[in-house]
């Protein structure tokens, strides 16, 4: 059944690629505009010699790995501590609620002002993005907390940061890591794009150039490695997630029996 | 009555204490980058009335609805099929998840090439990002449709157009949801950066106006109404949610209590 669903994907793929061929070979679209599949691929390798293409990668990467991680390390902090001090949630609500819907690409005029092309301002946006996807996440998770656990562990005199620890961690663990997953996905979009739009460096960057120096094959064969990149963090983040959580639903297993 | 004063307190307390924060610490700014709330706020009125009103908002709002609504369409449809049949879905699934792994707003500038800078490119920018959640979501979730009722359906000889309206997209109706509330925020964000890139009105290219022309507090009103534009969405489309998914979000509640 597996083996059989990889084939019938495999076949797929070839049938998108085949089709990406022959569709500006048959002149069905202008191949200035869209280039056959093969031209992608050529373009493809000549970037993957060119070692500015690295330095490229490797920038979009730093700013989607350094905004992930402080997105990451603040949405849970400021989530256990909503949770933990009393009405601190209830008072919160209405201004994550009207936060969070902020697109966050409003404030690239800003960031351009304040950081020009530097880092900062893509961490700016990134930061920004994925911070509400991690907090939301732990709140949910916090919810979770089975009442009687808590319970017993206040009768039993653990204080706040042992009930941290070992009843309110535990329980929002899988909470918290979709969101980190959910948060990877938008931080790659969001340091992509302000790459693009601002002109930080980086592979957004080159696409834009890309793109105004009429190099389509060039830019086609970037957008690949976004999306391809994009797959590889998904990948990623579910092996983690899995991985993270092993031992979770062993435990929750043995509860059940 | 308490109760409800008490709740008002809750939800306005914070936002009053962020605002006041805001005002006071910037009342004396003299930095060009962060000028007094006081300032910003009497811009307001003078940028976002009249013209500027009637040629900046709705222009982008209706391309995100026309590219929204195309996406909905179109992903639920395609959804529809693709989940119904399991040799489908195994085809498509690597396509479509390399597909949804591209940063929607990378595809500005190929269907620039196609579509020109006009209407077009923006709709079709913001309809090609916010496809793949909505498709996503609703193969999931045709997928899962219980299997008792398919059968039971079938056994009742449900079929074709009423088991789509009546088993099929009811069951995977919250999923589609979820698709739906997901490509919202990705067509806000593009909507916004099509206009960045070009264009000669909507809210996007006016922000950036002003930026380039460092008419800094005016750069500030437009942030603030981007971020009055999402917050309003989101709240319009909560409301349609709690509608269309009443019937969903009573069944789990009862399901909680009676477990």
């Amino acid at each position: 059944m597996r083996g059989q669903n990889a084939v019938l994907g495999a076949a797929g793929l070839a049938a998108f690629l085949a089709l990406g061929e022959a569709v500006p070979r048959l002149g069905l679209v202008k191949e200035a505009y869209f280039p056959p599949t093969s031209r992608i691929a050529e373009a493809f390798w000549d970037e993957v010699a060119d070692s500015a293409f690295w330095s490229a990668l490797g920038d979009t990467l730093t700013g989607w790995a350094l905004g992930l991680i402080l997105a990451s390390c603040a949405g849970i902090v400021a989530g256990v501590v909503i949770s933990v001090v009393p009405y601190l949630r209830e008072t919160t609500a209405s201004t994550i609620e009207f936060l969070r819907p902020i697109p966050s690409v409003a404030l690239i005029p800003l960031a351009v002002l304040l950081y020009g092309t530097e880092l900062r301002s893509v961490l700016l946006l990134v930061v920004y993005a994925s911070f509400w996807q991690v907090l939301i996440q732990v709140l949910y998770g916090v919810q979770d907390v089975d009442p009687v656990a808590d319970e017993t562990a206040r009768s039993y005199g653990l204080g706040t940061w042992a009930r941290i620890r070992h009843v309110l961690w535990p329980t929002a663990l899988p909470y918290v890591m979709t969101g980190v997953r959910l948060a990877a996905a938008v931080a790659l979009i969001l340091a992509v794009t302000a790459e693009l739009v601002i002109g930080a460096p980086g592979l957004g960057a080159r696409i834009a150039v890309a793109q105004t120096s009429q190099a389509v094959p060039e830019m086609y064969a970037l957008i690949v490695v976004t999306g391809l990149l994009g797959l590889l963090i998904n990948v990623g983040a579910r092996t983690v997630e899995r991985r993270a959580l092993a031992w979770h639903q062993s435990v929750r297993g043995e509860v059940a029996v | 009555m308490r109760l409800l004063f008490l709740r008002i307190a809750f939800v306005f307390a914070l936002p009053a204490v962020l605002v006041a924060v805001w005002w006071v610490a910037s009342d004396g700014s003299t930095d060009v980058y962060w000028p007094p709330l006081r300032t910003i706020l009497e811009t307001f009125p003078d940028v976002w009335t009249g013209d500027r009103l009637k040629d900046d908002v709705p222009p982008s709002v209706l391309r995100l609805t026309g590219g929204y609504a195309l996406a909905a369409v179109v992903g639920v449809a395609l959804g529809t099929v693709i989940g119904s049949y399991r040799r489908v879905r195994a085809v498509c699934e690597p396509v479509l998840e390399f597909l949804r792994a591209v940063p929607p707003p990378v595809l500005v500038p190929v269907i620039m090439l196609f579509a020109g800078i006009g209407d077009t490119m923006k709709v079709t920018v913001i309809a090609s990002g916010c496809v793949w959640p909505i498709l996503l979501n609703t193969v999931e979730g045709v997928r899962a449709v219980d299997p008792v009722m398919a059968e039971t359906a079938r056994s009742y000889g449900v079929t074709g157009v009423a088991r789509l309206r009546h088993v099929v997209l009811p069951s995977a109706s919250p999923q589609i949801f979820a698709g739906l509330r997901q490509a919202l925020s990705i067509g806000i964000i593009l909507m916004v950066i099509s206009e960045m890139f070009a264009a000669s009105n909507g809210l996007g290219f006016t922000i950036v106006q002003f930026q380039r022309s460092f008419a800094i507090p005016d750069m500030w009103t437009g942030i603030l109404v981007l971020g009055l534009l999402g917050f309003l969405l989101s709240v319009v489309f909560q409301l349609v949610e709690r509608r269309v998914l009443g019937w969903y979000h009573g069944l789990r509640a009862s399901t909680r209590r009676s477990s």
